[in-house]
């Protein structure tokens, strides 16, 4: 019976190809639309480590008190280093890591090279195991190797292609701001977006890599600036890389995990005592006002999503809407002229089901096609956004099966409901009238 | 001609389904367009907005340090920069600069009137450069005077020194000092001394092109520091008129030919004005063509959509408009009968429209921190639809009007 809906479908489409043109058009236009935006949305509202995100948590400690917070009562989104140093002495969490963004220089051994600039962080030892990092050689360093300032390294696989040709470098150096550090790990694919580790100085994205990781104290140690923002409520009083450490300036990532419900309101106790013996010992005048969000909600709570990302995702469904109210009304206009068709075929005992079935699947088959054309039209879509948007956020934005297949899907199901209602005026018809008007 | 509105009306009485969509895709598209088109127009404006900068002159060269050197080495090597770069032959000037206009994001400081005061008066950009900065920007210095060499203090990492005196544009002047009186007063910013307004320039756009800078745009200030960080600044270079390409390629060589233990990157290393103004509204662009494009597929769709369904109602009427002209009407009458209903189709789907445009609108405002939508766009909007309405209905109506009077006497 399909076979022959599928025949009748075809046959009626062919007839009236200018209509048929049109509502292919607007359904592969309005899907297109609504799917390269989805694409991109996709790309920067994604979940950036699914499997623990519910169990990484951020900590805000409101060090400025009531001058320095948002207008809605937010502490600052980062931390400063006396309170960052604090929380790691305590070591109430499972794994925690304060982190820094550093862009140290990398001194080739051959001294007729150029010097190159790299990015990373520099971090404790437990933020390898916390963000699962993947290892290609080596691993990350030891407890003892941060209190001991070691000179050790973890470097990415892209840098140790360039410096290494790609060999197991562990136990070489390499010199970095003058100075050898031994490599002690080389991380495979590692690319997080949003960059959720460190939100306050990528702002969510960021196409650059993360080439080195160095002990925190060792960096520290050693003076190596920070790279990423330092926010100040007050001037610091002191100059320097150790007035900034003296200072209440802003300018550290801080990482917990916490591995149940308890873990986190011990550690929601935790953050309060200890703003509250800050309070008694007189450096803040103010009640405790802390945070502690994990991924998901601070991700929300940063505003990572672009607006605009969201609201052109909203227009390109608003498009959505008015192409399929305009196949409502063509599909309208299509199935009503053939009135007398219908009425022959009610008259020669075809039920109304029957009828339903054949004007839905011409519906579907309307909508396949232009499913068809808003698969061609999302391709050109996403390989353009390029053009569109920023770098960082563009190259995020991919093709892959499950967006064919909600393309098509959604070509299909929105036609299909589209050519509901003028199916159902369809099998309405009255066999009789339309009999006796020819 | 008469109108004819109530046979219209009786006729689309017959037709609600049909009448309703086209009324609703109508609505639909009005409210998205007057959406689109106030969000289009809104970063156009901001992509036009004045840097102050001599763009088709000026690049800005990235230099970070390689290896381990002292603040004073740095120093030092910074002013044996600026001399090489300053006596290329292409070259007109060049300057130390902490940052620059359209730089992305940066340095900048909330203002005081006085040290104690706790909410700030307003927020600045801050420059640090020497002499030779507003020069090499190609900055209109308006009032007062440059600065002089021997007030450049060096700055070293993450080391915060407020000179005592200060360059402000003139949108910061008048902000601060409404009565045009600010030459000669001064202000704090975030520091326990102040600063006095020693000159004033006309134009010089802040780092940021954010919305958080929106509030504060244009409100910037020159101090008069020579940043010797070991993390890197920047060289704000102008070229002679015309030999910007050659400033670009002579400027890195004469640097590496002074030391070799610097970066400058091969992409982002080098940027002249052109690209750094891309990059500062690649955002707003993508969003303004982005809404362009949705505006274009949907005006297109719906005169598409108006054109299918009346084509559709005038084969369906073919015997009536037949026994009209049978009975004397003449082929304007025809049209005029096609181009009035679709009028009181547009009419009403506009209606629909304007209340679901302001709602939309209203609801950007609310969620999004969109600005509210002048009045005019909604006109705009209804023209663009009306236009589009009686275009689309046109070749339809025309075909209409020449059927034969003879189609009365055909019993199909």
């Amino acid at each position: 019976m399909f076979a022959y809906y599928f025949e009748l479908a075809l046959r009626s489409l062919k007839r009236s190809r200018g209509l048929t043109l049109l509502m292919v058009l607007a359904i592969g236009f309005g899907v297109a639309a609504s799917m390269t935006t989805y694409s991109v949305f996709r790309a920067v509202s994604g979940d950036p480590i699914p499997w623990k995100s519910s169990k990484l948590f951020v900590p805000q400690i409101d060090m400025w008190g009531p001058t320095g917070r948002s207008p809605d009562g937010e502490p600052p989104n980062a931390m400063d280093y006396a309170d960052a140093m604090a929380l790691m002495r305590a070591h109430r969490a499972t794994y925690q890591s304060a982190l820094y963004r550093i862009s140290p220089s990398v001194v080739p051994a051959d001294a007729s090279k150029h010097p190159i600039n790299v990015g990373g962080h520099a971090v404790y030892s437990e933020f390898f195991p916390m963000v699962d990092m993947p290892f290609k050689y080596g691993n990350g360093w030891t407890a003892e190797d941060d209190t001991q300032r070691s000179a050790v390294v973890v470097i990415s696989g892209k840098l140790n292609d360039k410096l290494f040709g790609g060999e197991n470098s562990i136990g070489r150096t390499i010199n970095i701001e003058g100075k050898d550090y031994r490599v002690v790990g080389v991380t495979g694919d590692w690319n997080p977006q949003p960059r959720y580790y460190d939100i306050s100085n990528t702002g969510g994205f960021n196409s650059g890599s993360e080439d080195v990781f160095i002990p925190f104290q060792r960096a520290i140690a050693v003076s190596m600036p920070n790279d990423g923002n330092t926010n100040c409520n007050e001037v610091p009083a002191e100059p320097g890389f150790v007035g900034l450490q003296h200072s209440s300036c802003v300018w550290m990532s801080f990482l917990v995990q916490l591995d149940d419900a308890a873990a986190v309101q011990a550690y929601r106790q935790f953050l309060d005592g200890y703003a509250k013996d800050q309070q008694l010992a007189g450096r803040f005048g103010w009640a405790p006002n802390n945070r502690l969000r994990d991924i998901p909600a601070w991700l929300d709570n940063q505003h990572v999503v672009p607006s605009d990302t969201k609201v052109s995702l909203l227009v390109a469904l608003g498009l959505l809407v008015v192409c399929l109210v305009n196949t409502a009304g063509l599909l309208l206009a299509k199935f009503l002229r053939r009135s007398s068709e219908i009425g022959v075929r009610r008259a020669l005992g075809a039920r109304r089901s029957e009828i339903y079935a054949q004007f839905l699947t011409e519906a579907g088959m309307v909508g396949a096609a232009g499913g068809v054309l808003g698969l061609l039209l999302t391709g050109v879509g996403v390989a353009s956004v390029g053009w569109v948007l920023p770098r960082d956020i563009a190259s995020l934005a991919r093709l892959d099966l499950s967006l064919l297949a909600i393309t098509l899907a959604v070509a299909i199901v929105a036609t299909v409901l589209a050519g509901l209602y003028p199916t159902f005026r369809a099998s309405r018809v009255q066999p009789a009238w339309q009999l006796k008007s020819n | 001609m008469s109108l004819q509105i109530k046979p219209i009306l009786a006729a689309l009485r017959r037709h609600k389904a049909g009448t309703l969509l086209i009324a609703l895709q109508i609505a639909l598209t009005l409210a998205i367009v007057c959406n689109a088109l106030f969000i289009i127009h809104d970063r156009l404006a901001h992509i036009g907005e004045a840097s102050g900068v001599d763009e088709a002159s000026v690049f800005v060269i990235h230099n970070q340090w390689g290896g381990d050197q002292s603040e004073q080495e740095i120093d030092a090597q910074v002013r044996a920069d600026m001399a090489a770069l300053r006596q290329l032959p292409s070259v007109r000037d060049a300057a130390p600069a902490s940052g620059y206009p359209l730089q992305g994001g940066g340095w900048d400081n909330f203002i005081t009137m006085t040290p104690d005061q706790v909410k700030p008066t307003t927020d600045s950009a801050v420059y640090g450069g020497d002499e030779h900065l507003i020069d090499s920007l190609g900055l209109q210095l308006v009032a007062g005077r440059n600065f002089r060499p021997d007030e450049v203090a060096t700055m070293g990492d993450q080391q915060m020194v407020i000179p005592p005196v200060v360059i402000v544009t003139r949108a910061l002047a008048d902000r601060l000092f409404p009565d045009g009186s600010a030459l000669g007063k001064s202000f704090y910013a975030m520091g326990a001394t102040p600063s006095t307004i020693i000159g004033i320039v006309q134009t010089m756009h802040r780092q940021g092109t954010s919305t958080w800078d929106r509030p504060y745009a244009g409100q910037a200030l020159i101090w008069p520091l020579r940043r010797a960080d070991t993390r890197g600044l920047y060289y704000v270079v102008r070229a002679k008129p015309g030999e910007l390409a050659e400033a670009m390629r002579e400027a890195p060589r004469a640097l590496y030919a002074q030391t070799r233990m610097r970066i400058i990157a091969g992409k982002d290393g080098i940027q002249d004005y052109a690209r750094i103004r891309q990059r500062a509204y690649d955002r707003d662009r993508g969003m303004a063509i982005l809404m362009g494009v949705i505006c274009t597929v949907l005006l297109a769709i719906t005169a598409a959509g108006i054109v299918g369904l009346t084509s559709f109602w005038v084969g369906q009427r073919r015997k009536q408009i037949g026994v009209r002209r049978a009975l004397g009407a003449r082929q304007r009458d025809i049209l005029g009968y096609f181009l009035t209903e679709n009028l009181l189709i547009t009419g009403g789907g506009v209606l629909l429209g304007l209340v679901l445009a302001v709602g939309m609108n209203l609801w950007l405002i609310v969620r999004f921190a969109s600005q509210p939508m002048p009045i005019a766009y909604l006109g705009v909007g209804v023209l663009l639809l009306v236009l589009l309405g009686q275009g689309a209905v046109l070749a339809p109506a025309l075909k209409a009007s020449r059927v034969p009077p003879v189609e009365a006497t055909r019993s199909v």
